[in-house]
């Protein structure tokens, strides 16, 4: 069974520069070009460039642009200003996580929503079919090509092919300016590995154009093209969650450790707010974390999680790895709320039970 | 891609290379490893285990894959690659010497005629 496969702009750049092209989210994506670690460790220490078109963009426009979109997600829309980013859980009635998004104020009448791609189309229809007032709701996605310049060399990088003041722009803030000549590039300070860096939404004929001038002016800053698969051990580090793997529909924000993303101070009654109420008030009953393995192998999506040298099963990974700029395997999970608190669990890998330590931090934190 | 032409091959991209006195070195293929990744783990039996022609042995697993590895002749295990334990990374740098997994002491010579040489197995990267 053959699906077609949607093709980002940058598809035949991505095949040039030797990226191995796998089906993701329906789009032909480069997976790695080098090597998954190499691409990794380039982003730690130096600088990576990823292309992530495949992203969704809807847009809301109009006078009540603002309080349509507070209306529909758990963060405060109320608390951003213009050029302003925040990421945010949406949710249906039940609580359960629709998908996270990234909301940006671009002015009081407009705001931009970055939607996962496996989520465009359910998004794109929720947010449609429930935006009240004055405003039009449309998916630009097919309108915007997306990069992600990300790691310590990023500022130094981009900066030489824009005019626009970078170091003005504070983290999850955004300037529209021009970018190796093309122009009306949204400029964010955002990004899904715990770097520093910059990710452009770009009107899609430039794309090739912001591709190339980066690549050319690349080398000396250490750039390497990543592909998405260092793109997800980059977030799990930085324990970002992955929708589909640590959040869906099943899971509510409380459980997902999304409470600061949650905003009950405020009169909106957004939706799934009742839901989340009652979630909160009478507690989670498992909580996600994440685990270290203290031994060798490497922890994946779908393994047991049992109490630490005993027969119960407590919970389960949705997101395993092994982590390359930290040299062992981590991992995210759903842990029964009778053992959230304890110090180590057993991750059952393949029959065999590999102690793991517990965290609520961040595996790994930039310094 | 390399394929050196003194080993045997199976249709899961393992070689084997005949050392003499009954027993071979078993690895994976420069193909598999290419097609895995990054490999960062390689779990293997015990010294004196008993394998069987096609059964599992171990896990070959690179950043986002686990592989199961499968013996391409029935034996035991007399000896495992304990460089692996700490440079998994040497089936990716040399697949074909460095980074052997382990060798059996066949049960039976004769399953050796069931393998690929070079050419079958450059055939059967070509055809997939």
């Amino acid at each position: 069974m053959s699906e077609e496969l949607a093709s980002v702009p940058l598809e035949a750049r991505h095949i040039e520069h030797g990226g191995k092209m796998v089906p993701f989210a329906g789009f032909n994506m480069p997976i790695q070009y080098t090597g998954i670690k190499q691409e990794h460790l380039a982003v730690r220490n130096q600088v990576g460039l990823f292309d992530v078109s495949h992203m969704g963009e809807v847009e809301f426009k109009g006078p009540d642009a603002l309080v349509a979109v507070d209306k529909l997600v758990t963060n405060n829309v109320h608390n951003l200003v213009d050029g302003q980013a925040m990421y945010t859980a949406m949710c249906n009635e039940e609580g359960g996580i629709i998908d996270d998004l990234v909301v940006y104020r671009l002015a009081a009448d407009h705001v931009l929503i970055c939607v996962n791609a496996a989520n465009r189309a359910k998004d794109f229809r929720h947010l449609s079919m429930n935006a009240i007032g004055d405003v039009e709701v449309s998916d630009n996605s097919d309108s915007y090509a997306q990069l992600a310049l990300q790691g310590p060399n990023a500022q130094a990088l981009l900066s030489g092919l824009t005019a626009t003041d970078l170091g003005g722009i504070k983290y999850y803030h955004a300037e529209f300016g021009a970018v190796a000549g093309v122009e009306n590039v949204l400029i964010s300070r955002t990004g899904y590995t715990g770097e520093d860096g910059f990710e452009l939404y770009i009107p899609v004929d430039g794309a090739v154009t912001i591709f190339d001038a980066i690549v050319a002016a690349g080398e000396p800053h250490g750039l390497a093209l990543c592909g998405l698969g260092c793109r997800d051990t980059l977030r799990l580090e930085a324990k970002y969650l992955l929708y589909g793997n640590d959040i869906d529909e099943t899971t509510n924000p409380v459980e997902a450790g999304l409470n600061w993303v949650v905003k009950l101070d405020r009169d909106t009654n957004f939706v799934g707010r009742k839901s989340i109420e009652i979630a909160k008030a009478a507690g989670p009953s498992r909580r996600l974390r994440g685990v270290v393995l203290q031994g060798r192998g490497v922890i994946r999506n779908g393994y047991e999680i049992y109490a630490h040298g005993e027969d119960t099963k407590i919970g389960h990974i949705t997101s395993g790895s092994y982590a390359p700029a930290l040299e062992q395997s981590i991992g995210l999970g759903y842990i029964d709320i009778n053992h959230v608190n304890d110090d180590v669990v057993d991750v059952d890998i393949r029959g065999r039970r590999i102690p793991a330590d517990v965290t609520k931090k961040a595996f790994y934190k930039r310094s | 891609m390399e394929i050196p032409s003194d080993l045997k091959f199976t249709k899961d991209h393992e070689w084997v290379r005949i050392e003499g006195g009954g027993v071979v070195a078993v690895g994976i293929t420069h193909f598999a490893q290419d097609a895995l990744g990054d490999i960062v783990y390689v779990e293997v039996p015990d010294v004196g285990d008993p394998v069987e022609t096609g059964g599992e042995f171990g896990v070959v697993e690179s950043v986002k894959a686990v592989s199961d590895v499968y013996a391409p002749v029935a034996g035991e295990v007399v000896e495992v690659n304990l460089a692996l334990e700490d440079a998994p990374e040497l089936v990716n740098e040399s697949p074909y010497e460095d980074g052997w997994i382990l060798k059996i002491k066949m049960s039976d010579e004769g399953e050796l005629d069931n393998l690929m040489d070079a050419e079958d197995y450059r055939e059967l990267l070509d055809s997939e």
